[in-house]
C-alpha cells in the first residue's frame, strides 16, 4: 500500500508505540531509583544492582536459565529446521496434516495446558524432574516457533540455485550444506534467537516441569513479584531486557552487513 | 581400447556412487521428516493422551498422587489394564461444583472482550504503519516486534508499578486533578484487560500489517473517484481485504487468552476468576492432578474449533505462498 500519511494516521502510531513502551521505560527508570518506594523518586542510585549482585539465589537462578536456554535453543532450532524442511519441502507424505497441526498447535496452545502434559508425561515415563525436563519442554514448544520463522524464509527461496549445484554433480547432501544452508542462516539465527529468549521468558511450563534445584529466573521472580514491586526486581528485570535489547541490535546490524555484502556481490558479478 | 574400458569403468562407478548418493538422498529425506515427527509426537501429543488419561484416574495420596499407575513393567496387558479403569468422577465433579463452570463462562468472555479492544487499538496501528513511507516501514515494524522480545512476566510486572492504588497512574491522575480520589484498578477485571490488550497487541499488529500492506491503494482511488466517501471506501474495500489478517490476528490473542495465567494471576488478583488460574491452583494448590487434567481436557475441548481454525488459515497463506 502506498497512500498519504494522514495526521490521523501518524497519531494512532505514536500513542500505539507509546503505549507499548512506557510501563518498560518507566520500569527501567524506576530501576535506577534511591528510593525502595517503587513509585516515588528519591534520587539516582545503582545500589539495587549491588545488591542484585550479592543475592546468591538470583545468580543461581540466572545461571541455570542461561543453560536451559542455550540447550534448548540449540536442539530446538536443529529440529525446528528439519521440521520447515519438511513443510515446504515434502508436500505429500501420509500424516502430513497431523505434523503440521503438531507444529501450529503450539503457537497459541495456552501455556498451563502444555506445562502439565509434559509434567505429566515426565512423570508417566519416570523421568525426575529437573534441568533436564525444563530443557526438554522448552525445546518442545520453541522448536515450533523456529519452525515457522525458518518455513517463511524457505517459501521464498529460489530452488534454483539447488538445482544448478545439483545439475553440476553436488549430492543433495552436499547442496544442502553448500547452498541451502548458507541462504537461510539468517533466518536459522533469528529462529535461534527467538527460541532462546522464549526459553529465557517462560514461567509457566517451567514451573510445572522443574524440580528441585533448578529453578529458573523467571521462577524466581515470579515468587518475588508476588510478594510485592521492588527496585531490585526492576534492576534484575532492567538487565535481562538489556541482554535481549544488544542480542537483537548485534543480529540487526549482522543482518545488515550481510545484505550490503550480498549487494556488492549481486554488482560485482554482474560487472562479470 | 584401454581407454575406453577405463571410460566405462568409471562411468560404471559414478552410476554405482549416484545409486549409493541417491539411497543416502532417500535416507537423509526419510530422517528430515522422521526425527522432527517422532520428537513432536512423543512430546506434544502423547502427553495430551495422558493427560486425558489421567483426568479418568482417582486423586490418591501417593506420589505420583493418583490412581491407577500406568507401569511398564507389565508390557501391553498392563497398558491395556490401565486404560480400561476408566473414572469419569472428576468430571462429575467439574459440573456439579458452579467455580469451575464459572471460570470457563468468564475466561471465554475476557478473552473475548480483550481481542476485540486489542483489534480495535491494533487495527489504527496496522493501518498507520501500512500507509507509512515505505523508507521507514522497517523501522516501524521493528519496534513492533521489538517489545515481544522483551520478557512476558517483565512487561506485566511492569504494570502493577503503575496501576496499584499508590501506582503512578493515580499519581498522575491526581496530581493534574483529573480524579479526587485513587481508583481501584489493581487486581480487577480492568486491569486483566489492559494486561492482555498490552501483551498481545504485537500479535495483532503484525498480521493486520501484512494483510494491509499488500493492498493494492488504486481500489481506494478508484473508490473516491467514483465519488465513495472514505468512511464507507474503508468499510467495503480495506477491511473486507484486511480480513484474513484480523482473523488470524483475532486467533492469535484469543485463544492463549482464554488459558492465560500470568496476567490474572499478577494483575487480576484473587478477585478474578479465570480458568488457567483455577487449573493452577489446583494443580499446586490443592495436588490434585485427576481434576486438574480434566479442567485442561474441557479448556482444550472449548479451544479446539479455534485451534483448527488457526491451523487452517496458517496452512492456507503458506500453500498461496508456496
Amino acid at each position: 500500500m502506498n497512500a498519504t500519511w494522514s495526521r490521523f494516521n501518524i497519531v494512532s502510531i505514536v500513542l500505539g508505540f507509546a503505549f507499548l513502551y512506557l510501563p518498560i521505560v518507566l520500569l527501567v527508570v524506576f530501576s535506577f531509583n534511591e528510593s525502595k518506594l517503587v513509585t516515588v523518586w528519591g534520587g539516582f542510585s545503582t545500589k539495587w544492582y549491588v545488591s542484585l549482585f550479592h543475592n546468591q539465589g538470583l545468580m543461581d537462578a540466572t545461571w541455570v536459565t542461561a543453560r536451559v536456554g542455550v540447550i534448548s535453543a540449540t536442539v530446538a532450532t536443529v529440529l525446528g529446521t528439519l521440521a520447515a524442511l519438511t513443510l515446504t519441502r515434502y508436500t505429500r507424505f501420509r500424516g502430513r496434516l497431523l505434523f503440521s497441526g503438531m507444529v501450529f498447535a503450539p503457537l497459541v496452545m495456552p501455556e498451563v495446558i502444555t506445562g502439565l502434559s509434559l509434567l505429566l508425561l515426565f512423570v508417566a515415563v519416570g523421568f525426575d524432574r529437573g534441568f533436564l525436563t525444563v530443557t526438554l519442554a522448552h525445546t518442545t514448544l520453541t522448536m515450533c516457533f523456529v519452525a515457522v520463522v525458518v518455513q517463511s524464509r524457505l517459501i521464498t527461496f529460489d530452488r534454483s540455485l539447488e538445482e544448478a549445484a545439483m545439475d553440476l554433480g553436488a549430492p543433495p547432501v552436499r547442496t544442502f550444506f553448500q547452498i541451502t544452508l548458507p541462504v537461510i542462516m539468517p533466518a536459522i539465527v533469528s529462529g535461534w534467537m527467538l527460541a532462546f529468549t522464549l526459553s529465557l521468558d517462560d514461567l509457566v511450563i517451567a514451573s510445572f516441569t522443574s524440580g528441585p534445584g533448578a529453578t529458573t529466573l523467571p521462577m524466581k521472580i515470579y515468587s518475588q513479584v508476588r510478594l510485592g514491586v521492588t527496585p531490585e526486581i526492576n534492576a534484575a528485570c532492567t538487565i535481562l531486557i538489556a541482554i535481549v535489547a544488544v542480542g537483537v541490535i548485534i543480529a540487526s546490524l549482522a543482518n545488515k552487513r550481510r545484505e550490503v555484502q550480498r549487494q556488492r556481490d549481486e554488482q560485482a558479478a554482474q560487472r562479470g | 581400447m584401454s581407454a575406453v574400458t577405463a571410460a566405462t569403468s568409471s562411468s560404471a562407478s559414478a552410476a554405482g556412487k549416484s545409486a549409493l548418493a541417491r539411497l543416502g538422498a532417500a535416507l537423509v529425506s526419510r530422517l528430515v521428516i522422521i526425527i522432527p515427527y517422532l520428537w513432536l509426537l512423543f512430546f506434544f501429543l502423547v502427553p495430551f493422551i495422558i493427560v486425558f488419561k489421567i483426568s479418568l484416574s482417582q486423586t490418591a495420596i501417593a506420589m505420583p498422587p493418583y490412581t491407577p499407575v500406568l507401569d511398564f513393567r507389565d508390557g501391553v496387558s498392563g497398558v491395556v489394564a490401565w486404560f480400561g479403569a476408566l473414572n469419569f468422577d472428576n468430571y462429575i465433579w467439574l459440573t456439579q461444583d458452579a467455580l469451575y463452570f464459572n471460570a470457563y463462562v468468564t475466561s471465554v468472555i475476557v478473552a473475548a472482550i480483550s481481542t476485540v479492544l486489542t483489534l480495535v487499538i491494533g487495527y489504527p496501528i496496522a493501518y498507520g504503519m501500512a500507509r507509512a513511507p515505505a523508507t521507514i516501514r522497517p523501522t516501524l515494524l521493528m519496534l513492533v516486534i521489538l517489545p515481544f522480545w522483551t520478557s512476558f512476566l517483565i512487561r506485566v510486572y511492569a504494570w502493577i508499578g503503575i496501576l496499584k492504588p499508590e501506582g503512578l497512574l493515580n499519581e498522575l491522575l491526581l496530581a493534574t486533578g483529573i480524579i479526587s480520589h485513587r481508583l481501584i484498578i489493581l487486581n480487577t477485571y480492568t486491569a486483566i484487560f489492559i494486561g492482555i490488550v498490552y501483551s498481545y497487541l504485537p500479535f495483532m499488529v503484525l498480521p493486520l500489517y501484512s494483510a494491509l500492506e499488500k493492498m493494492d491503494n488504486s481500489l481506494i482511488e478508484a473508490a473516491k473517484d467514483l465519488g465513495c466517501p472514505p468512511t464507507s471506501a474503508f468499510w467495503k474495500i480495506t477491511f473486507p481485504l484486511s480480513l484474513p489478517g484480523v482473523i488470524a490476528g483475532c486467533l492469535l490473542v484469543f485463544i492463549p487468552a482464554v488459558g492465560e495465567f500470568v496476567i490474572p494471576d499478577l494483575l487480576g488478583g484473587s478477585q478474578t476468576l479465570m480458568i488457567g488460574r483455577t487449573l493452577w491452583s489446583e494443580f499446586f494448590g490443592n495436588r490434585d492432578w485427576p481434576v486438574s487434567s480434566a479442567v485442561a481436557v474441557i479448556l482444550l475441548l472449548l479451544l479446539i474449533v479455534p485451534i483448527m481454525l488457526f491451523q487452517r488459515a496458517q496452512a492456507r497463506a503458506q500453500e498461496q505462498d508456496l
